[in-house]
């Protein structure tokens, strides 16, 4: 690998393998390698840290931003009266959830981070002959985001999932071990000050573009460390695609018409509530959908605005402008829901020393309440947590007296069983998971029996993966992360005994002002769900135990 | 996802194999990369993107697999489709990123939305 600086501190045999262990050491490791992983190795590298990303697949091209095009939540600060009005409106639609605070934080984070990768991102100009930073093109800016992280000399481990995190002997985390998946499944390990994780969330494998290796990995590792989770329950944001496809770019829709089988116009209004009303009308019957509405001057440049989207019509040789093609919802899981390894502070850290997370891995109910952070608000918090975690890793990694100690593996589902080693069916629990996780029955509009009945299933996976499995594939892993990642959810959306912004419960339509508040949830073989008290004094109240 | 490696354009040149988020393709010995995990593919057109020799085909079907030939590929004049609307490589000059126009897309979809929830309002009152 022309770009690996890295150095080689040590090697160590590995049982059962002729391949030796690849053995690094760093200040700060990254995990993941989309948005808020690169921004997060790049600010750290910034602040002086030695850093190694190790992505699962590549940086570059992984992760949901490389292949979709996010705005970001863009203000700026000039005159200060919009910053006030955006973060007051985020504030009313975040429907108790959201923090002003944390609001302006990330605001001005990316304003001032974003232009800086003008170096390898050519941003647009808009007609008038004005730079445009808010909206960016995903491969472009994944790719630009890739040199950028190159130029600060961070090592990057293209095709090496992490599998486990490793802890001291007070706890702490001091790195994390892994695979190489395209050096025959190498193994490798490194030892770090700190490890920020921004693995991603998770679409419990619906066709999400570009979400399929979002398999919730980083929220295992953390629950494993002992970090806790926040806004499980908000799992139900759901995007338009073409049936059959994973084009979840949504731009074009706003301006769509649909019809049902028999062509009958169904009044579905461009607004919050259309993909309720999408979702009610799929479960009567196929839906259709004409673009004939979109304005001739946007039809004539979308192949400029986003050249992935008229490419599927195309080779389906359908006219959207004028055909009628099915369409379908795709889950967002907690990539368009809030939900994540809860953070202390807007700097990432989590309730683990030495634990850091970033973007999807962490919570964004502070900056984007109970409703969506659809793109903008998410990429942006992508963006600025990643920046913060950067920094602060690399504080803690500085600060910490570094000893030579044996780091201890924590890794459990899929790794090292419980119980008696058995073989797994890990297809199976990937379609089990999705068959309760998908369902518009099952997860957008929520009933309490509802979700028991998924909960008994789901318990059912996680003791088969958590007790028997042993090969430690990533495959393995991949399903542990998913099964554990949709526990959370059910239990928390199961405590959640109202309707508030994704979450929707059938049989509590009505919002209960005590529940104005954040759910934490955690714990592997035994959840647990708990009201997140306003006061970091306080301790979380016991709301319910479940499983 | 990902239907075919067209033999005759191929340079071999790793680029797919390496930018593969799903790791689906792998080198085959004949200097082909061969399509060795299919099933992996989440058919997001990303080796499409990176293969300056325009010689690979990915179906928009997510869930089920195309029959397609390479010669009905290379009739099609869709190869490289994609990354000449992107403007990547050669491109570049010909075909600018309007990423931007997406929110004027957004704003002008509420407006209309806006108009038209006003005119029903006011036709609801008459």
């Amino acid at each position: 690998m022309p770009e690996c600086g890295c150095t080689i501190a040590r090697r160590r045999k590995v049982v059962s393998s002729s391949l030796e262990e690849l053995s690094l050491t760093a200040d700060v490791l990254i995990v993941g390698g989309g948005m808020a992983g690169a921004w997060a190795a790049t600010s750290a590298a910034q602040a002086g840290a030695k850093v190694v990303l190790a992505d699962k697949a590549y940086c570059g091209t992984s992760g949901v931003t490389a292949a979709a095009g996010p705005g970001h939540w863009w203000v700026p600060p000039d005159p200060p009266a919009a910053r006030d009005a955006a973060v007051a409106n985020r504030i009313d639609a975040g429907l108790g959830l959201g923090e002003a605070e944390w609001m302006y934080r990330i605001l001005d984070q990316t304003w001032r981070t974003l232009p800086t990768l003008a170096r390898y991102y050519k941003f647009g100009v808009d007609d008038e002959g004005r730079v445009n930073h808010r909206a960016v093109r995903g491969p472009e800016y994944m790719r630009a985001l890739r040199q950028e992280v190159l130029s600060h000399g961070v090592t990057i481990l293209d095709h090496s999932p992490v599998l486990e995190l490793l802890a001291r002997s007070d706890g702490s985390i001091g790195g994390a071990r892994g695979l190489r998946r395209q050096d025959g499944g190498r193994s490798y390990w490194v030892e770090a000050g700190a490890v920020v994780l921004a693995a991603g969330g998770t679409s419990f494998l619906s066709h999400l573009l570009g979400s399929h290796t979002n398999t919730g990995d980083g929220y295992l590792m953390a629950a494993e460390a002992g970090a806790e989770m926040s806004g499980m329950e908000f799992t139900a944001a759901y995007t338009i695609a073409p049936a059959h496809s994973t084009m979840t770019r949504s731009m074009a829709y706003s301006f769509a018409t649909y019809y049902d089988a028999e062509g009958r116009q169904l009044d579905l209004p461009f607004g919050p509530d259309q993909t309720i009303h999408l979702a009610r009308a799929l479960q009567r019957g196929p839906v259709y959908c004409s673009l004939h509405r979109l304005p001739d001057d946007i039809k004539a440049r979308l192949h400029t605005i986003s050249p992935n989207v008229p490419l599927v019509f195309d080779r389906w040789g359908i006219d959207p402008y004028r055909d009628r093609f099915e369409v379908t919802l795709h889950n967002d899981g907690t990539i368009r829901g809030i939900g994540g390894v809860r953070v202390h502070d807007t700097d990432g850290a989590t309730s683990v020393r030495g634990l850091f997370v970033a973007g999807d891995n962490a919570s964004r109910e502070k900056v984007a309440g109970a409703i969506s952070g659809g793109g903008n608000v998410n990429s942006a918090w992508a963006l600025s947590s990643g920046v913060f975690a950067g920094r602060a890793a690399t504080r803690v990694a500085r600060s910490a007296a570094r000893r030579v100690e044996r780091l201890r593996p924590l890794g459990r589902a899929g790794l090292r069983p419980g119980g008696r080693p058995q073989t797994v069916d890990v297809a199976a629990i990937r379609s089990s998971v999705r068959a309760e996780m998908h369902p518009f029955d099952k997860n957008l509009f929520r009933t309490g029996p509802g979700l028991a009945a998924s909960s008994r299933v789901i318990d059912d996976l996680w003791r088969d993966v958590a007790e028997h499995g042993h090969a430690g594939t990533l495959a393995l892993r991949e399903a542990a992360a998913l099964v554990a990642t949709a526990r959370w959810s059910v239990a928390t959306a199961a405590a959640r005994n109202e309707s508030r912004g994704l979450h929707r419960r059938e049989d509590f339509p009505a919002q209960d002002p005590g529940l104005a508040a954040r759910l934490l949830s955690g714990g592997l073989d035994r959840i647990r769900v708990s009201l997140d008290r306003p006061s970091p004094a306080t301790r979380p109240d016991q709301l319910e135990a479940a499983s | 996802m990902i239907e075919l490696v067209v033999e005759e354009r191929c340079t071999d040149c790793g680029a797919c194999i390496e930018v593969c988020p799903a790791n689906v393709l792998e080198p085959g010995r004949a200097g082909l990369p061969v399509l060795a995990r299919v099933e992996d593919c989440q058919t997001c057109f990303m080796c499409e993107l990176y293969c300056r020799a325009d010689a690979i085909y990915v179906a928009p079907d997510c869930d089920r697999r195309v029959a397609v030939t390479e010669a009905e590929v290379l009739a099609s004049g869709r190869l490289g489709q994609y990354r000449k609307h992107s403007g990547w490589d050669e491109w570049a000059e010909r075909f600018p990123n309007e990423q931007w126009l997406m929110e004027t897309v957004f704003r002008r979809a509420g407006e209309a939305a806006a108009k038209a929830k006003a005119e029903r309002l006011a036709a609801a009152k008459e």
